[in-house]
């Protein structure tokens, strides 16, 4: 039996019963949480593919989730509500604009990706502050949302959730089945060891540059539905911290792993939600915990669930 | 099958290649000796495309590979293992071998099938890992595998990428007694279906295997031919064969 699979089906067949049990318990003001945390969950995902399968940390990732946000927004503002119109133009504007940076970046590799990716980003976040007409610094409030088929059904409350649920989904199995597959297994043995792949007769930086385009589009997937969500768009979504915590999520959850990226995600959503709710200065808690996970759980919070995991990666 | 042809390389003021030339037929098995820093694995590198050259030519078969990148130069034909082993650390045993079978075997832009289930390619892998001697080592990391076995791993992965021509930058180095006997067994098997040019330190698998042998000093070739020549050769003995030999 496929552990993970097991897992990954429980988390998933209790987010499904959320938006039927939250109003039972008198707490679907919890539902937004959720949400937030699906969010987080769908970019730590993607983001875990080229960091846990592939081994190139970016730390531009979030930039990706602002670039797809702002895509969106901006065509709100022009008058495209249609969802899935919107959803092709992100993923169109986030692809293209990860191709260019990608093969610009993969000209490098560890620190100086880290660092090249990094500067991207911030170019990415500049460039969204300057957009005076959309808002600058401030942001900008949404006064339409997206449509799906002319219907207003995923604008909020469990519309919207079970949308969200849906690209949640299809991000965890596709990411996962990419990551097993042939391209993947090109992807996982370049993180290895880069000049092996090569020799076997591998263009490792092709491989590189497709899943960092893949990773990038469902980046920009999850800004679409932020704006969705928020009805507002800002830039500090893409701000370098955010790939910071997005970071953060997939090594706690544990790097390439089924549902590490998953349990990351929505552990530091609800760790902040609690632990915030009754310390003020709840980060003096979350910066020793996170160290203790890290050094007493080299496998993340996966590794804790389904200890032979590893091998899989 | 393999021909170098007036092969040069400097890093910096230091010629590491002085103008070798060398070509290695078809079944034959064309030693490279030389004391250490010699330039063998530099001469290795630039063949397998690690290295560029400064100036002359590689050529496989009929085909000048010399400005093909190194994954061009593992599909056109040319396998390596590296002095210091290199392997996929993460992976099994079994799949380190069907990575490099997949290579050479249909599209690896395939996004959505497991490669796992390949049964294809995981049996033609067993197939060489039995070949090798590792059949009972499949589902280890290969992290996992000893020195021993990661040489003969190593040779493995080679072999799956169905190789016209096989580099060995010494396979020996850091084997037993017993383990170097079995691995100049499977050299010996090997040279039957691949040329090989092999860079050694251990003299006796060297007589064993070479059909022909260059000795390599300061970046150059001082003597080349039959071993039996070239061990009678004085300028070759005095550079390195020594009196032991
Ligand atoms: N990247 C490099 N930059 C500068 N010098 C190098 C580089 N690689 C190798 N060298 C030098 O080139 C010379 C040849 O090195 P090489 O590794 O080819 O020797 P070798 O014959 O394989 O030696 P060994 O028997 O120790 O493996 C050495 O003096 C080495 O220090
Ligand atoms: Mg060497």
């Amino acid at each position: 039996m496929d552990r993970g699979l097991v897992i990954g089906g429980v988390i998933f067949a209790f987010l499904l019963a959320m938006p039927v049990l939250l109003p039972i318990v008198g707490a679907e003001y919890l539902t937004g949480l959720l949400i937030k945390a699906m969010l987080l969950a769908i970019a730590a995902i993607s983001l875990d593919l080229i960091i846990g399968h592939g081994g190139m940390v970016s730390l531009g990732h979030a930039a990706f989730i602002g670039v797809g946000a702002y895509t969106t927004a901006i065509g709100l503002q022009s008058g495209i509500e249609e969802i899935f119109v919107l959803l092709a133009i992100t993923l169109g504007a986030t692809g293209a604009i990860a191709l260019v940076t990608g093969i610009l970046a993969l000209r490098t590799s560890g620190v100086y990706f880290l660092m090249i990716t990094l500067a991207f980003g911030q170019m990415i976040y500049f460039t969204l502050t300057s957009l005076a007409a959309y808002g600058g610094d401030d942001g900008l409030t949404l006064w339409s949302l997206a449509t799906l088929f002319g219907s207003d059904i995923v604008q909020d409350g469990r519309g919207l959730f079970f949308f969200v649920f849906a690209a949640l989904l299809l991000t965890w199995i596709g990411v996962w089945r990419v990551s097993q597959s042939r391209f993947g297994r090109v992807l996982r043995a370049a993180r290895d060891n880069p000049q092996r792949a090569e020799v076997m007769g591998y263009p490792v930086a092709r491989y590189q540059l497709i899943a960092y385009v893949i990773a990038a589009c469902i980046a920009g997937v999850s800004g679409l539905l932020l704006v969705q969500y928020a009805e507002f768009v800002s830039p500090s979504i893409a701000a370098w911290q955010r790939s910071g915590d997005l970071i953060v999520a997939i090594v706690l959850g544990g790097l390439g792993s089924r549902n590490g990226a998953l349990l990351g995600a929505f552990f530091i959503v609800i760790m902040e939600e609690f632990l915030s709710s009754f310390l003020h200065e709840w980060r003096l808690i979350y910066g020793p915990l996170l160290v203790l996970l890290v050094l007493f759980a080299k496998g993340g919070l996966n590794d804790l669930l389904q200890p032979t995991s590893r091998e899989a990666s | 099958m393999l021909a170098i042809e007036n092969l040069n390389k400097s890093f910096g003021a230091l010629r590491v290649t002085r103008d070798v030339s060398l070509s290695v037929s078809r079944g034959q098995c064309h030693a490279v000796i030389g004391p250490n820093g010699a330039g063998k694995t530099t001469l290795i590198h630039q063949i397998s495309g690690v290295l560029r050259q400064d100036s002359g030519r590689v050529l496989l078969g009929e085909r000048d590979v010399s400005h093909l990148s190194v994954w061009e130069r593992a599909q056109a034909g040319l396998g390596r293992t590296f002095q210091i082993t290199s392997v996929l650390p993460t992976f099994s045993v079994q799949e380190n071998v069907a990575t490099a079978l997949q290579a050479k075997t249909g599209s690896s832009l395939r996004f959505f099938a497991p490669a796992a289930d390949e049964a294809a390619l995981n049996d033609r892998a067993q197939t060489i890992l039995s070949r090798v001697g590792l059949a009972d080592r499949t589902d280890l990391p290969a992290g996992n595998l000893s020195h021993g076995e990661l040489r003969l791993l190593e040779i493995a992965i080679a072999l799956a990428g169905s190789p016209k021509f096989l580099l060995l930058d010494e396979p020996m180095a850091g084997l037993g007694k017993t383990e170097s006997m079995a691995l100049i067994d499977l050299l010996n098997d090997l040279r039957a279906d691949f040329p090989i040019l092999l860079v050694e330190h251990d003299m006796d698998a060297v007589f064993q295997l070479a059909d022909a042998l260059s000795v390599l000093v300061d970046g150059e070739i001082i003597a080349t031919g039959a071993p039996s020549e070239v061990r009678e050769n004085p300028q070759a003995r005095a550079a390195y064969l020594g009196d032991g030999a």
